[in-house]
């Protein structure tokens, strides 16, 4: 029996060690915002090509989910990640962009050289609304749902993969949950087979 | 090597550093085997090896760190690591600190360290029994193999970029560009590393099946000297985050920080508790635990920074390949130490009972309390992953968590602390220091009310409550102090320099507990932050100060360009201090850092720090009051000389004389514990 009560510290050592060996193949910065289940945060900000027309919320696509992309010209990764997104939106579904610290005129350029695929682009210059959603950098891309409650938080390049697996499924769900706005607030679990 | 003229000799030099980090892997396999075959065999000879072994995996080691610091110093860019972690730019004492300021090389500081303290184990030896010593040495050697291994497969500080050498280095992270960082992880490293010591006598007495006083003798010293090391290295990392980062926070709970903390808990408790085992033989399978516990909470620690499970401000590493092999290596060493544990522990299983007035049983409540406080911090630290693991979502456990449990754990510790100093062992009559304690208890509370009202204007409960059981540990531990200089003869100094010395350090690092639970208290309920817009000439009001902005200045440092403001502090209309706050750009990364000027002082600390440039010359500037926020380091340093000091008793420095005569330190230790504590008789267990 003691030398059962002397095992203990071994157990509870080996209980331990199983969600650090889990955690190794998981990354650290795919992080959840605190926002999410929660409102977008508020904001009143210039279109990017009618700088005079302040953009609210109530701009924002209604009854249907829609993405948030953070994007802006200084930052490389986006100019990878922008063919994705057109792909995202010829497909039908809805993006909003919020450009970031950025020059006006050559995020207007951006968008004629390489297309546009937002329904419009918020210019955030100082990073007012970028700091209220606790934006790491660019690019970063939000699921809000129709109810305008932000429901996942994707850090980093969209790519196919990330599209297929992690973001489309959840756009998927929450179009189908539109019909009862109370299921939306709830957080959508879909299962990443990695 | 900039030159296109470059010969062989420039080629290879740096490959030296690289063969010697390979010899002393050899040298550490031997350390490892060759004692252990001693032990095994019964044969000195083979023992004997343990101390020139491990003289030649410490020099290798130090030739491989001191050519990883000359490649710096020189700009060999053709090294991988020095190519990410330096810049031509960069002044000379950062090129040495960045030796460390990276994965591989601070993984190397750590391994040279571990070598560093087994040798000294070998120096300090001639209190050892020549097998305990080979054993001890054995197991510190097993620990550098795994490491060196580690180091060697998974991130060679050596690694070479041939033949297309950079042109020039990528520039050390900013942040770590600041004194803080030279010392700052030597510091901590010297106190987790420090705990192998502890660890290794561990392993050696369930190896040996011999778990007397004397064993608890031997790591007694080396287990307060590695406490000292970390108590500073994490104070130093508090002060860092302080200026550094330009929060002005001095503790966020961040994982790596709670990762140190973790640790000097254990460590804290097993200082205590080797105490009980030394003087009273009792506690020995709970102090064997502590001290397993304390270089394992050591390797978490190190897994957890290296390994980048947790996102935390010092990831600087986040590969998973290396997390596989320092998991592998945790699961070895404290898998493999706490099956040795329970296997061989019942055989050192002692009966004997002691009184619950005994200092034996403030001793166990500390213990109890600190294990606690433990646990509690290491939930809240695994807590994102445990739950994350099992499937439950994504949480992050904040500050409020560790401030609920964590600070009425401080406070019944800090109560207890200042009753315990009066305990005595085997049994106190408490009713001769009940009526000084209680009305001490009623003073202190009183004293606690007025000074944190008076100070910080307002009615906190919080601070009134750190005020009071601080000024209470100041006071039980003063009177303690008092009385006992009044039972001895002679003058108050003469008798003050009697005591001995394990008692001062005591008394030392007690005070210093009481010095950083005031400044904790103080800081985090009047502590008052402002954020404004600030054009030139503009003065603010902050409590009883002026600020007054000059605006900024351009200025160039080194490797960065800076916009530096200019402010001035006034009181009552008189210049108390000016401010040179800037915000820094470096050169080669780009980033932008925030260095914060600051009025220091023991009683209050103003913080100034620039925020974002606005319209015309101003600038958003933050301005914070932190009243004795100082004293949380004081105490810290309060505590790390008591540590110190206790080590310095002629009590460890004679246990040297005494048992030089003899190969079997138990006799020499049945008598002097037979001395000590008059009819106590340690049985000798084998």
């Amino acid at each position: 029996m003691r030398r059962l009560i002397l095992g203990l510290p071994l157990l509870f050592a080996l209980v331990l060690a199983i969600p650090l060996y889990w955690g190794l193949d998981n990354d650290p910065t795919e992080l959840p915002s605190v926002l999410l289940g929660n409102p977008l945060p508020g904001f009143e900000l210039p279109d990017l090509q009618q700088p005079a027309q302040l953009r609210t919320f109530k701009d924002m696509p209604a009854g249907t989910p829609y993405l948030v992309n953070v994007w802006a010209t200084w930052c490389a990764a986006c100019k990878i990640e922008h063919p994705m997104l057109n792909k995202i939106a010829q497909s039908g579904y809805k993006i909003v962009g919020l450009n970031y610290k950025d020059d006006l005129q050559s995020a207007r350029n951006w968008l004629i050289d390489r297309g546009d695929p937002y329904e419009f682009v918020l210019f955030d210059e100082v990073g007012v609304l970028v700091i209220d959603l606790g934006v790491y950098g660019a690019p970063e891309t939000f699921v809000v749902d129709a109810a305008g409650k932000i429901q996942y938080r994707h850090i980093g390049i969209v790519d196919e993969t990330v599209w297929t697996k992690e973001l489309k499924p959840r756009m998927d769900v929450l179009s189908t949950t539109t019909l009862a706005p109370q299921m939306a607030t709830q957080e959508v679990k879909v299962h990443d087979d990695e | 090597m900039r030159d296109d003229k470059s010969t062989l000799y420039d080629l290879i030099w740096p490959e030296l550093g690289h063969f010697a980090l390979i010899l002393a892997l050899v040298f550490a396999i031997f350390q490892t085997l060759i004692p252990a075959w001693g032990v095994f065999r019964q044969q000195s000879y083979w023992q004997a090896y343990a101390k020139p072994l491990c003289l030649g995996q410490t020099s290798a080691l130090l030739l491989s760190f001191i050519w990883l610091a000359l490649c710096f110093l020189t700009d060999e860019f053709s090294v991988a690591y020095v190519a990410n972690h330096s810049n031509s730019l960069m002044p000379w004492y950062y090129k040495v600190s960045a030796v460390w300021g990276g994965h591989e090389g601070s993984l190397l500081l750590w391994i040279v360290i571990l070598a560093g303290w087994s040798q000294a184990v070998a120096v300090k030896s001639k209190v050892l029994p020549l097998d305990m010593m080979a054993r001890v040495l054995s197991v510190m050697g097993a620990i550098s193999v795994g490491f060196l291994l580690f180091l060697l497969n998974t991130s060679n500080p050596f690694e070479r970029i041939l033949p297309s050498i950079p042109r020039d280095g990528s520039d050390l992270n900013p942040l770590l560009q600041d004194l803080g960082l030279i010392v700052h992880p030597p510091m901590l490293y010297m106190g987790y590393v420090g705990f192998s010591v502890a660890f290794a006598f561990a392993i050696a007495a369930l190896w040996s099946g011999k778990l007397d006083a004397a064993w608890a003798r031997w790591s007694r010293p080396w287990t307060n000297i590695a406490w000292a090391f970390l108590t500073l290295g994490i104070a130093l990392g508090s002060w860092w985050a302080y200026y550094e980062l330009g929060w002005g926070g001095w503790w966020f709970w961040d994982p790596v920080e709670n990762a140190s903390l973790l640790p000097w808990l254990v460590g804290t408790a097993l200082i205590h508790s080797l105490a009980v085992t030394e003087k009273r033989g009792l506690f020995k399978s709970w102090t064997l635990l502590l001290a397993i516990f304390a270089f394992s909470l050591s390797l978490l620690g190190t897994f957890l920074v290296r390994s980048g499970v947790l996102t935390s401000v010092h990831a600087f590493a986040n590969d998973p390949e290396r997390g596989v092999f320092i998991l592998l290596l945790l699961a070895i060493a404290v898998g493999g130490s706490l099956l040795l544990y329970a296997l061989r522990v019942p055989k050192v299983h002692t009966k004997k009972g002691f009184r619950p007035s005994s200092r034996e049983s403030f001793l166990l409540m500390n213990n109890l309390l600190l294990v606690t406080a433990t646990l509690t911090v290491l939930l809240g630290t695994l807590a994102p992953l445990l739950v994350d693991a099992f499937g439950l979502g994504k949480i992050s456990v904040g500050p409020p968590y560790f401030n609920f449990m964590f600070v009425p754990l401080s406070l019944g510790l800090m109560l207890l602390m200042g009753i315990a100093v009066f305990s005595r062992w085997k049994q106190t009559n408490m009713s001769a220091v009940a009526t000084k304690l209680w009305w001490t208890l009623l003073i202190t509370a009183l004293l606690g009310l007025v000074f944190s009202w008076g100070f910080g204007g307002r009615f906190s409960l919080w601070a009134v409550l750190g005020v009071w059981v601080s000024a209470w540990v100041m006071a039980t531990t003063l009177l303690d102090l008092f009385g006992k200089i009044q039972k001895k003869k002679g003058g108050v100094f003469a008798s003050f320099a009697a005591l001995n010395r394990s008692y001062k350090g005591m008394l030392c690092a007690h005070l210093g507990v009481a010095m950083t639970a005031l400044g904790v208290a103080m800081v985090a309920e009047f502590a008052s932050e402002q954020d404004v817009r600030m054009a030139p000439g503009q003065r603010v009001e902050v409590g009883q100060y002026q600020v007054e902005f000059l605006g900024t200045q351009p200025f160039r440092g080194p490797n960065y360009v800076a916009d530096r403001g200019h402010v001035r502090l006034y009181k009552h209309q008189q210049l108390v201090s000016e401010l040179f706050p800037e915000k820094r750009q470096y050169r080669v990364r780009g980033s932008v850092m925030t260095e914060a000027d600051i009025d220091a002082g023991l009683f209050q600390d103003i913080y100034v720090s620039l925020g974002e440039p606005l319209a015309e010359d101003a600038w958003a500037v933050r301005i914070h009051v932190k009243p004795m926020v100082r004293w949380l380091w004081l105490g810290a340093l309060f505590m790390a000389l008591g540590g110190v000091l206790a080590i310095l008793d002629p009590r460890y420095l004679h246990a040297v004389a005494t048992n030089m005569r003899t190969s079997a330190p138990t006799q020499g230790e049945k008598q002097r514990a037979a001395e000590t504590s008059g009819n106590f008789n340690p049985e000798v267990l084998s």
